[in-house]
Formats: C-alpha cells, sequence, structure tokens
C-alpha cells in the first residue's frame, strides 16, 4: 500500500467476495442435536470457532458455525460451509486436501471448479502467517470428521 | 519544573545508530511499532557482543588465564553496571537470568516453594502478562495457595481501592507489572508496596514494560524483586535480571543446580555458592550481560530525561493524532494520566489480524493478538488488539503513518 492505494497483493487478499462473506456471513448460528460438535481455537491469536454438521447417510445436510476472528477466517468458514451442504464425508476430507494445496501455492488447486467462491482465498497463499487463519475452519471439519468416524465405527 | 529547560533528543542521529531501523519494508521505509515485543539494538549493543566473542571469549570464573579474567571482568562489570542502573544496594542482588519470564519462574519456584503454605494468597492483577501470572499458578497449584486478583476500571488502571480488600493477613506477594504490556497504564508501585507491605507481604515488579521506559530505583519504588529483560532495552535476546532484596535471596534454595552455583559438592550433598552466584547454574549468557551493559550505557550516554520526555510526547501526539481516525478506539488510559507509549487499537469492523496485515503491506509493523494477557482481553471484551508501540527512535511521523494506514485498513472493509 502506498499511502492510500493498495497494493495489488492486498487487493487480491482483501476481494470483494472474501469482505462480502465476512460482513455477512453465510451458514453462522446453531444446529440442534448435531452428528459433529468441534470447538477449535487458533492458539497464537485467540479466534476461535465452533463448527456442527448434520450428517444424515453420509452426506452433509446441514452446516452451521459460530465464533470470533478475522475476515480470511470468517470467510474461509463461511464459504467452506456453504460448499458442503450435499456433499458426501468423501467429498468433504478431497476439498479440504484441495483448500490446503490452495493454501500452498498449488495453481491448479486455485484453479479446480470443485473449490467455488473458495477459490477467492487463492491470495492468502502469498501471506504465509494468515494461511493457519484461513485453515482454522477445514481443521475443524477434518477433527470434526475424524471423531463422526470413530464413533460410528466407520 | 517549568523553568528547567526539557533536555532534548536528536532523533536523526540517534536513528542512524539503529542499523535494523536503515530498511524498507514492502517498498516503503520501516516503521518499527512492536518496542514493546522487542525493541531494536543500536550499533553500540552489536560491536560489544562482537568485540567479546572477537576477544574476550572464555568461560567465567574458572579459568586463571587472560581470557578467562577478561571475560569474568566483563561479565561482573555488566553486573554492577545494571545494579548502578537498577540503584540496587549491591550487585551482589543482581542475578543473571534469561529474561523477564525466567526471573519470575525464579521467584515463584525458589521462594514461592520455600514459603506458600496451603491457604496462603498471591495477589496478581487483572493486567498481568502471563509470564507474570502462570508461574505464579503453578507455584499455588504445588502448595495450595490461592492466586486472587485486582481488577481494573474501564480506563484500564488499576482499582486500588480493591488492593484494600484484597490485602489480608493471607497476602504473601503481590505481583504486579510496572507498566501494562496491552494497555500501557504506568501502574503506581510505590503505593502499592507501601500498602502490600503494610499488609505483611512481599512485592514483584514485573518490569519487563518499565525498565526501558519509567525511571527504575529498586529502592524508590520499594519493591522487593524487580525483574527485566534485556532486548526489551535494546540489549540481546536471551538476557535478563532478577533483583530481589539480599536478605530474601539470601534465605531461597537455589533454583537450578549446576556448576557455578555450588561452594562444596559431595556425592550425597552440597552446599551453595554465595549471591547471586547460587542463583547461576550452568554456563551463563556472558555476552549477553555484557550487550545488556552496552545498552543501558548507551540510554545513559542519550540521557533517560530526554527519553522519557520524548516518549511522553510521542504518547500525547498519539492519542490526539489517532482520535482523527474514524471508528478506531484506543484502549486504556488517556493522555492526562500516566501511561507509556503502548496503543491497543480496535478499529470498527476490522479484526487486529486485518490490521496487521494491511498496515505490513505499508511497512508498517504493530503486533495483533491477545498480546500473552488474555485474561485482559477477556475483562476488556475482546478477543484481540492490534498493539502499535514505540520507542525512544520512534517519531511523530510515523505515528502519522500509522494513522493514515489505520484509515486505509478502514476503507478497505467499509
Amino acid at each position: 500500500m502506498t499511502g492510500n492505494q493498495p497494493t495489488p497483493q492486498l487487493a487480491a487478499l482483501y476481494q470483494e467476495l472474501i469482505l462480502d462473506h465476512y460482513k455477512r456471513p453465510r451458514r453462522q448460528g446453531q444446529i440442534e442435536d448435531p452428528d459433529v460438535d468441534i470447538h477449535m481455537m487458533n492458539t497464537s491469536c485467540g479466534d476461535e470457532v465452533r463448527l456442527q454438521l448434520r450428517v444424515v447417510d453420509d452426506v452433509v445436510r446441514d452446516a452451521r458455525f459460530q465464533g470470533t476472528g478475522c475476515s480470511i477466517s470468517q470467510a474461509s468458514l463461511s464459504m467452506m460451509a456453504d460448499l458442503l451442504v450435499g456433499k458426501t464425508r468423501a467429498d468433504a476430507l478431497a476439498l479440504t486436501r484441495r483448500f490446503k494445496e490452495m493454501m500452498h501455492g498449488d495453481t491448479d488447486a486455485a484453479r479446480d471448479r470443485r473449490l467455488g467462491d473458495l477459490r477467492a482465498l487463492a491470495g492468502v497463499a502469498a501471506y504465509p502467517v494468515r494461511v493457519k487463519c484461513a485453515m482454522l475452519g477445514w481443521n475443524a471439519l477434518e477433527e470434526g470428521l475424524r471423531k463422526l468416524a470413530e464413533e460410528k465405527g466407520v | 519544573m517549568a523553568t528547567v529547560a526539557r533536555p532534548s533528543l536528536d532523533l536523526d542521529s540517534l536513528r542512524r545508530e539503529f542499523p535494523a531501523l536503515q530498511q524498507d519494508v514492502n517498498g516503503r521505509p520501516l516503521v518499527y511499532l512492536d518496542s514493546a515485543a522487542t525493541a531494536q539494538r543500536p550499533r553500540a549493543v552489536l560491536e560489544a557482543l562482537r568485540a567479546f566473542y572477537e576477544h574476550d571469549n572464555a568461560n567465567v570464573h574458572r579459568g586463571l588465564y587472560e581470557l578467562a579474567r577478561r571475560a569474568t571482568d566483563a561479565y561482573e562489570a555488566a553486573r554492577v553496571t545494571v545494579a548502578r542502573f537498577l540503584n540496587a544496594p549491591s550487585p551482589a542482588e543482581v542475578v543473571w537470568v534469561r529474561g523477564t519470564t525466567e526471573a519470575i519462574n525464579l521467584v515463584a519456584a525458589s521462594w514461592g516453594g520455600a514459603n506458600l503454605r496451603a491457604g496462603d494468597e498471591i495477589l496478581v492483577t487483572v493486567l498481568e502478562h502471563h509470564s507474570n501470572l502462570v508461574p505464579w499458578q503453578l507455584v499455588a497449584q504445588r502448595t495450595g495457595a490461592v492466586l486472587r486478583s485486582v481488577d481494573i476500571d474501564d480506563r484500564g488502571r488499576l482499582r486500588l481501592d480493591q488492593l484494600d480488600e484484597l490485602l489480608t493477613d493471607r497476602t504473601r506477594i503481590v505481583a504486579v507489572g510496572h507498566a501494562s504490556n496491552a494497555l500501557g497504564t504506568i501502574n503506581p508501585v510505590r503505593e502499592i508496596a507501601d500498602r502490600a507491605h503494610a499488609a505483611g507481604a512481599l512485592v514483584l515488579v514485573d518490569g519487563a514494560q518499565g525498565a526501558a521506559h519509567l525511571p527504575v530505583d529498586v529502592q524508590a519504588l520499594g519493591c522487593d524483586f524487580y525483574a527485566f529483560s534485556g532486548h526489551k532495552v535494546g540489549g540481546p535476546m536471551g538476557i535478563g535480571v532478577l533483583w530481589g532484596r539480599r536478605e530474601l535471596l539470601d534465605a531461597m534454595p537455589p533454583y537450578q543446580g549446576g556448576g557455578e552455583m555450588i561452594a562444596r559438592v559431595e556425592l550425597q550433598q552440597s552446599t551453595w555458592a554465595e549471591l547471586p552466584h547460587k542463583f547461576e547454574a550452568g554456563t551463563p549468557n556472558v555476552a549477553g550481560a555484557v550487550g545488556l551493559a552496552a545498552a543501558l550505557d548507551f540510554w545513559d550516554a542519550v540521557g533517560r530525561e530526554a527519553v522519557q520526555a520524548h516518549e511522553d510526547a510521542l504518547a500525547r501526539y498519539a492519542l490526539d493524532r489517532l482520535r482523527d481516525v474514524p471508528g478506531l478506539r484506543v484502549l486504556g488510559p488517556d493522555s492526562t494520566e500516566a501511561r507509556t507509549a503502548v496503543f491497543s487499537l480496535a478499529l470498527d469492523g476490522v479484526h487486529p489480524h486485518d490490521i496487521a496485515t494491511i498496515l505490513d503491506a505499508d511497512g508498517i509493523a504493530i503486533r495483533a493478538g491477545h498480546h500473552c494477557a488474555q485474561p485482559l482481553m477477556r475483562r476488556l471484551g475482546v478477543p484481540a488488539t492490534a498493539r502499535a508501540s514505540c520507542f525512544a527512535y520512534t517519531t511523530f511521523e510515523e505515528i502519522d503513518r500509522l494513522a493514515i494506514a489505520l484509515e486505509a485498513a478502514g476503507r478497505i472493509f467499509a
């Protein structure tokens, strides 16, 4: 940023779509009697998330989150929750892997249509300290699905 | 007072002494506003480290040869410099440690372990850094002592009215920061010490945010222990100081065992070295001690009063300038109150992490997070803040750049 104009890198980070999800998060809220209920904290910054899923016949029927965090963590959560509905557990884990690849700078992943709106977060890869913000919700998802598999014994 | 001319800083030449400040970051001259986390080092400190390793490097208190003698002399001379800086009655009361954190752990484990009993109370404050909180929690768990804490008012000042209620005949020690690392509040240490002593309690002062910015005279402060870190006064990382009153240190058991801290060792038992060596097991950070003394000498030459006057003026200017930034709140004491030039910022609709990233793109280094003060963040009702912290080398123009960049951050999220 020089004075008033954001640099291209900064503009790529704070795209309209990301700011929109931050200011008007989708799927914020709670699920009654959820199948997955996971709380996760980013200890370095104090950001917290509670992610809840309704999973019926191996398909995510509802996804809701609550929490506090920066624009990157909240936008990532909002987009993720939106994308998860209708996906199988295997799909959800595949998306998690793909998103991680994008966060590590994989340009193919950044063009992968399966990631939908989440591709707007590709610019985070240029800010290594912010990758953990973008990953907060996905780490919660991974942990939640692992626990669900344990409980159901599959 | 009004007739006395205030000493002034030659900021341009002062800044030239700090190599790290002479760089561009993201295409803009670096604005370093994270000195509360660690200060930049003047050339004199870097040269002292280099000179030690190039000419005098040897282990201390052991060798009978020239280099060992020089290393030992430099190490002990550094201790004398620190004692003078603190106005300590004796250099034997100055214990080298890794930093403030280790100093407090030493007192909590050694003094606390030997003196605290179930039901005794340790009094802390909600302003404390984790390093002046967690060591007390550890010793409380071990001994059955109870932690109590003094709250703040809505401007981030300690509620001294509560202090009197909380100080009882069960209170054994009061652990309080000289200044808050998150809000910049300067605590009235002398007053707290007087009241604590009247109640029969000792006082430990966490000087991590005090030593670089405030007059430190342990006798005038009336405390029993004072701890500070070298790197926050412009010295090296990994060196710090615990000062304690001699009779207390004398009565305390060692903190760590090893070489250097013993008098006579047998297979089953040992006797301890005299102060301060009783608390300095193992090869110490000799170069660190030398570098820390070089930092204290450097600020002596610059003039501590001039530094304090400059930082006071910066604090007033910043509080005024930042008031113009739309949607910005500066948490903590206002400009009429005792405070350091540390500013915890809350910008409407913009998370501290986003502020830090946007400012970094403009070459401005600030800290975002809980500042190792999670209980304080909870008390303030915020998950985190963005913190800008100044030092003697901070300029008024840098405060302007901070304000302009904060305005830009607000616009991105508008």
